[in-house]
């Protein structure tokens, strides 16, 4: 636009369409990459504390879900998604959430379910209803539930060996902190917590770097505060309100919860994805605090000792209906939603 | 009241009828394109496995099983279902006409509903031994299915924004919803169960 030399007595107003972009640079490919750099203190603690099974869960992850991608988008003849980043998200965080020592194939298998039906089943990035990385989980603990519940400690943990040869031991299994609490009233002390020296998932052992990744993630604005603080607001809740109703030896404490198991890895990385969340502020404090409550409803009283991947999917489920009762009112009156036009579809099965 | 607040809490969202047992799914397919009309039929299919549970456990129990004649409790119990299908839509014609102009056809197909028969042979296989037990638990399967069927229609009312790919449009692509649903559901499992 060039500037008039005169002054002009009214308003120049630019005329387009929605979205108004104020920078240029915010394409998806830079969002991916800041999720992308949120995930490397996450990734790089994952290979320090599970070393060679996080180094082959992560690449097999990866590489499947790449070429998934690719396959599709050659089978459906569209443009090649890769460059966005989006797979080798999902792919990281599926290996992230994954137990080190799960067979090769139910890595690829998992890997191949997030990107194919998770994600481009629904029609590719942005269209997708359900979390890719959450479905491709889900999948293999529906397909593999023993696999998905063998733990090992981390192979930097220090392990009495009991007169073993320390080459010997390859893993050592045990319970994950959820799961010691939950089955066998073992609490694990807050500092394993935070440094990730416990059973778990690769990338959900250690609290400080999930955090650090996760803080430049929400100061980026890659993802919304209002999910992460919703889900952690009402997991907080629900873990004080434990501790007042079994009292301080059967509780497992307000940080041990929140630190523990998946929490933190799904509300500062699962939960803060754009696609499958509500839209409007509301319905994004809504939809973390429903997740939240679904969390701690199964961990205190479920089969499961860990349920983020379930509230996640169920948060997920009822987004359309978030969407629908937070619909945010403009000025100037509330929208009237036009009507579908009826038919018969409805009678079509019996 | 613990163990009621418990049967109920089990059958709409533990066992959901639709997302655990897979009962009822033609409807959920079926009649969940659009919110209204999937609420509305949770709200039937809610009203008559109630009705329906609670007949059935009266004749079961005092018609039946007395006469020892439990086999026929299949053919008995459809022929309960239809009856009270029949009787519901002739009073709700009768007394509330814009509600039965609202359900439409879905009224009768609830005859051929399996939720409905589902519901009230699990009444016995799960060993309810009062009325009050078995309305609850044919109440809150009603509740279980409204529950999935809505859920159902809100996705499937976004989906229609989706460029899904051509050969998974319509029933296959509800299809894979309704597994992801299924699994979700998973999580719940054992809830009231120990402990």
């Amino acid at each position: 636009m060039t500037l008039s030399p005169e002054p002009i007595d009214r308003p120049q107003l630019a005329a387009a369409t929605a979205p108004h972009l104020m920078d240029a640079g915010s394409t998806t490919r830079r969002m991916m990459g800041d999720v992308l750099l949120a995930l490397l203190p996450v990734v790089a603690t994952s290979i320090w504390l599970f070393r060679g099974n996080a180094v082959r869960v992560t690449l097999l992850s990866v590489g499947v879900a790449l070429l998934t991608e690719a396959a599709v988008c050659r089978m459906r003849r569209r443009k090649l998604s890769l460059p966005d980043g989006s797979a080798l998200i999902t792919a990281l965080l599926l290996a992230m959430s994954l137990p080190p020592e799960l067979p090769s194939f139910s890595v690829c298998l998992g890997a191949f379910v997030a990107v194919a039906l998770g994600k481009q089943a629904f029609g590719g990035l942005g269209q997708n209803l359900f979390n890719p990385a959450m479905v491709g989980r889900a999948f293999l603990m529906a397909c593999f539930p023993a696999a998905m519940t063998q733990w090992t400690l981390p192979v930097s943990t220090p392990v009495a060996t009991d007169g073993v040869a320390d080459s010997a031991v390859d893993a050592v299994s045990a319970a994950t902190p959820l799961a010691a609490a939950k089955f066998s009233h073992q609490f694990t002390d807050l500092e394993s917590l935070l440094t990730g020296n416990v059973a778990g998932s690769l990338g959900e052992t250690s609290a400080i770097a999930i955090v650090l990744g996760g803080l430049w993630l929400l100061l980026r604005r890659a993802g919304d505060w209002r999910l992460t603080l919703g889900m952690l607001g009402a997991v907080s809740i629900g873990a004080v309100a434990e501790l007042l109703l079994r009292g301080r030896e059967a509780g497992f404490g307000w940080l041990s919860h929140l630190s523990s198991g998946g929490v933190l890895l799904g509300a500062f990385f699962i939960v803060t994805d754009p696609v499958t969340t509500p839209l409007s502020a509301r319905g994004r404090w809504c939809f973390g605090l429903f997740v939240g409550i679904i969390v701690m409803v199964i961990r205190l009283f479920a089969g499961y000792p860990e349920g983020v991947m379930f509230a996640v999917l169920l948060g997920n489920a009822v987004t359309p209906l978030i969407n629908r009762w937070t619909l945010p009112t403009p000025v100037g009156g509330p929208v009237v939603l036009p009507r579908q036009p009826t038919s018969e579809e409805g009678e079509a099965d019996a | 009241m613990t163990e009621l607040i418990l049967i109920a809490i089990s059958a709409a969202i533990v066992n959901n009828v639709v997302l655990t047992y897979f009962l009822g799914v033609c409807p959920f397919l079926g009649v969940s394109r659009r919110l209204d009309m999937a609420f509305g039929m949770g709200m039937a299919v809610t009203f008559v496995v109630t009705i329906s549970g609670a007949l059935t456990f009266l004749t079961y129990r005092y018609v039946l099983l007395p006469l020892d004649l439990a086999f026929l409790q299949y053919i008995v119990f459809i022929f309960v279902i239809a009856g009270t299908v029949q009787l519901v839509e002739l009073f709700v014609r009768k007394f509330y006409s814009t509600l039965y102009d609202a359900f439409g056809v879905f009224l009768p197909m609830i005859t051929t509903n399996c939720a409905i028969l589902g519901t009230c042979l699990f009444v016995w296989l799960k060993g309810y031994d009062t009325l009050l037990k078995a309305v609850v638990f044919s109440l809150f399967n009603g509740v279980g299915f409204t529950l999935a069927i809505v859920i159902m229609a809100g996705i499937r009312e976004e989906l229609t924004q989706s460029d899904v790919p051509k050969p998974l449009r319509g029933a296959p692509i509800t299809l894979f919803v309704a597994a992801i649903l299924a699994m979700a559901f998973m999580g719940f499992a054992g809830i009231g169960s120990s402990q």
